[in-house]
C-alpha cells in the first residue's frame, strides 16, 4: 500500500513561472486592445516584434550558456518582458531600436546576471530607459490618441514607417507626432502658464489626457485581475497608487495653479501599467510585506519628484529601476521575525 | 615560458597584472575620461609619463625614507610629477588639456600609482621599477584607447575624432566614422557605457584568460601521455 505523506496546506494550485506570466499577458489584453485602439497598429506591431526578438534573444544566450533552451523560453517570461517594453514605447518606433532595446533587456540586463530570478533590475524598463536616454528624440515621437488624430495610419503605412522610416506622402513627422499629455503639462508649467490655462486644450480628458486615461483604466481592469487570481499581492500597487495621491493632492492643496489634481498623476503616462504589471515584478521587487509597502510607496516619491521637477517627463521607468537597486536593502532591514525568535531573547 | 624578471614585469602591466581590468585601479579617470579614443589616449599618456618618474623617483629615495613616513612623501613625489605634466599640457597642448580638465590634476588620486610606489617601487631597484612603471603605464593607456574607442564608436560613430588635438592638424586624416546616417546610441557616451564598456573587456579578458589555460593544459597533458619532458610545465 502506498500513503502518500500530504503536509499542509491541502488545497493545490498550480503555480509556477508559466502560470504566473500566462496570467500576467492575459491582464495585459484589455489594456493593450485599448492602446491599439487609441493609438493604432504600431502598438500590436510592437508587441509581435518585440516578442519575437526577446523569444531568439533568450534561446541564443541559453545556448550560448549551455543551459537547456526549451523550458525558460516556454516560461513565457521573456514575451512578458517583451509586451511591457512594447507598450511603454511609441507607436511608431523603427524596428531597430525595438531590437536594440529588447536585445538589451534580454541579454545584458536579464541573462548576464544570470537569467530569470537572478537580475537586480527589470529587463522591460531597462530596455526602455537605454532607449529613452540614447535616442530622445524617436523615444518621445508618441501619436495622439485617435479622436485628437487626422491622419490615422493604416497597417500597411504603419508597417512601412517602422519598418522603413518612410511617412506616407505628403505626410511630415510633425503633423503626425504629438507629445504626450504629461509633456504638455510639463512644457506649458515650464513656460509659466497656469493649470486653468493648460486644461482649456481639448487634449484633456475628466483626469489625465484623453485617451491615455481609458487607457490606465483597461490596464486598472487588468491588474484587478491580477490580484484576484493572487498573482501579485496588494501591497505594492495599493501602497505606490495611494502614496502617489497624497503626494500630488498635498501638492494641488498647496498651489492649485502649480501642480495638477491628484488624479491626473494616477491616469497619466505609465502609472497603472508600472503600479500592477512592472513594480510588482517579482524578482526585481521587494519580497517581505512591511518591504513592499516601503517599495511601493518610494516609486511613487520618486515619480512624483521626476515628474514635477526632474528632467523627465515621464518617471515610472526611473522610479521602479533606483527602486530595485534599493530593493534588496529595503528587504534586508524589513525581514519579518521568525515566529519563537526575537523579542525579548538573547538568542 | 622564460624565467628574465624583466620580461614577467611587461607581461604583468600589460596584461597578466593590468591595473585596470585585473587589479582595477585608477577607474575614476578610467570611466570619466574614455568617452572617445583620443582622451583615453591623452589621458593615458599622462598617467604613464607620472607613473615611469613616480616608480623612478620612489625607488631612488627607497632606503632615505622611514616607512611611516611614506606616503606622505610617495603622494608629495606624485602630486610634483602631476603638477609637472599638467603644466606642460597646458603649455603645448591647450586644447586637449581643456577638455580633460578635472582629470589631470586628479592623476595624482590615482591609486594605481601609488599602489605600484608601495607595492613596487619602493623595494625594488631603479630600472626595474622605470621598467615596472611603463608597462604598468602603457597597460593602462591600452585599456583607456581600447573603451574610449569602443565608447565613441558605439555612441558617436567615429573613431580619433578631434585626433588633431593631440598630433596637430596632419591627424586630422586619422579620424574615421561610419557614416553621417549612424544614429549613435548616447548611453555609450555617458557614464553607464563606461561601466558597461569596462565589464564587457573585462569579460572578454578573462574569456582569452581561460581559452589559454585551457590550451596550455592540453599541451602540458600531452607529453606527458607520451612519456616525454614531463618536468617543463
Amino acid at each position: 500500500m502506498h500513503f502518500p505523506s500530504v503536509t499542509s496546506p491541502h488545497t493545490e494550485r498550480p503555480n509556477s513561472v508559466t502560470w504566473t506570466m500566462l496570467w500576467v499577458i492575459i491582464a495585459l489584453v484589455p489594456g493593450s486592445i485599448a492602446m491599439i485602439w487609441y493609438f493604432g497598429w504600431g502598438i500590436l506591431v510592437n508587441m509581435l516584434l518585440a516578442s519575437l526578438v526577446a523569444v531568439a534573444g533568450e534561446a541564443a544566450v541559453l545556448k550560448l550558456r549551455s543551459r537547456p533552451v526549451m523550458p525558460a523560453v516556454g516560461d513565457l517570461s521573456a514575451v512578458v518582458t517583451a509586451l511591457l517594453f512594447a507598450l511603454a514605447v511609441p507607436p511608431l518606433l523603427p524596428w531597430w531600436l525595438t531590437v536594440l532595446g529588447v536585445g538589451f533587456a534580454i541579454i545584458v540586463v536579464k541573462h548576464m546576471y544570470g537569467g530569470i530570478g537572478y537580475n537586480p533590475f527589470n529587463p522591460a524598463m531597462a530596455g526602455y530607459v537605454l532607449l529613452l536616454i540614447s535616442y530622445p528624440v524617436e523615444m518621445t515621437a508618441w501619436l495622439p490618441p485617435r479622436m485628437l488624430n487626422e491622419q490615422i495610419l493604416g497597417l500597411g503605412q504603419t508597417l512601412s514607417v517602422i519598418f522603413t522610416g518612410t511617412l506616407p506622402a505628403g505626410l511630415d513627422w510633425d503633423a503626425i507626432t504629438m507629445a504626450t499629455p504629461l509633456d504638455t503639462m510639463r512644457t506649458q508649467l515650464d513656460l509659466n502658464i497656469m493649470i486653468s490655462e493648460i486644461r482649456l486644450s481639448p487634449l484633456w480628458g475628466d483626469f489625465g489626457g484623453i485617451g491615455w486615461e481609458w487607457v490606465g483604466n483597461w490596464f486598472l481592469l487588468g491588474g484587478l485581475l491580477l490580484l484576484y487570481k493572487r498573482v501579485i499581492s496588494w501591497h505594492i500597487p495599493v501602497s505606490m497608487l495611494v502614496a502617489l495621491l497624497l503626494i500630488a493632492m498635498l501638492f494641488h492643496a498647496l498651489d492649485q495653479e502649480t501642480h495638477p489634481f491628484g488624479l491626473f498623476h494616477i491616469f497619466s503616462g505609465g502609472t497603472l501599467l508600472g503600479a500592477f504589471f512592472i513594480a510588482t515584478d517579482p524578482v526585481s521587487a521587494c519580497t517581505t510585506r512591511k518591504g513592499q509597502l516601503i517599495y511601493g510607496a518610494s516609486i511613487a516619491v520618486l515619480i512624483f519628484v521626476i515628474r514635477t521637477w526632474g528632467g523627465y517627463p515621464d518617471a515610472v521607468a526611473f522610479a521602479v529601476l533606483l527602486m530595485n537597486m534599493a530593493a534588496p536593502t529595503i528587504d534586508y532591514y524589513t525581514q519579518p521575525r521568525a515566529f519563537g525568535h526575537g523579542i525579548g531573547k538573547n538568542e | 615560458m622564460t624565467d628574465n624578471p624583466y620580461v614577467k614585469l611587461v607581461k604583468d602591466g600589460l596584461w597578466t597584472n593590468n591595473q585596470a581590468l585585473v587589479a582595477l585601479l585608477g577607474l575614476c579617470p578610467l570611466l570619466a575620461v574614455t568617452n572617445s579614443a583620443v582622451n583615453g589616449l591623452g589621458l593615458g599618456i599622462a598617467t604613464t609619463l607620472v607613473l615611469t618618474l613616480s616608480n623612478g623617483t620612489v625607488s631612488l629615495i627607497r632606503n632615505l625614507v622611514r616607512s611611516e613616513v611614506r606616503l606622505p612623501v610617495f603622494v608629495l613625489v606624485i602630486a610634483s610629477f602631476v603638477t609637472a605634466v599638467e603644466l606642460s599640457m597646458n603649455a603645448w597642448f591647450h586644447e586637449l588639456y581643456k577638455i580633460l580638465g578635472i582629470f589631470i590634476p586628479l592623476i595624482v588620486t590615482n591609486c594605481a600609482i601609488i599602489g605600484r610606489a608601495e607595492a613596487y617601487a619602493s623595494k625594488h631597484s631603479l630600472g626595474r621599477s622605470l621598467l615596472d612603471g611603463l608597462a604598468m603605464g602603457i597597460g593602462f593607456t591600452l585599456v583607456l584607447v581600447t573603451l574610449g574607442a569602443l565608447r565613441e564608436l558605439v555612441g558617436q560613430g567615429t573613431l580619433f575624432d578631434q585626433a588633431h588635438l593631440m598630433f596637430g592638424e596632419a591627424a586630422q586624416g586619422l579620424r574615421f566614422s561610419l557614416g553621417e546616417d549612424f544614429k549613435g546610441m548616447l548611453m555609450a557616451i555617458l557614464p553607464p557605457g563606461a561601466f558597461i564598456g569596462l565589464g564587457f573587456l573585462i569579460a572578454i579578458k578573462n574569456l582569452i584568460d581561460k581559452r589559454l589555460t585551457r590550451r596550455q593544459a592540453a599541451t602540458v597533458r600531452e607529453p606527458l601521455e607520451q612519456g616525454t619532458e614531463a618536468g617543463t610545465a
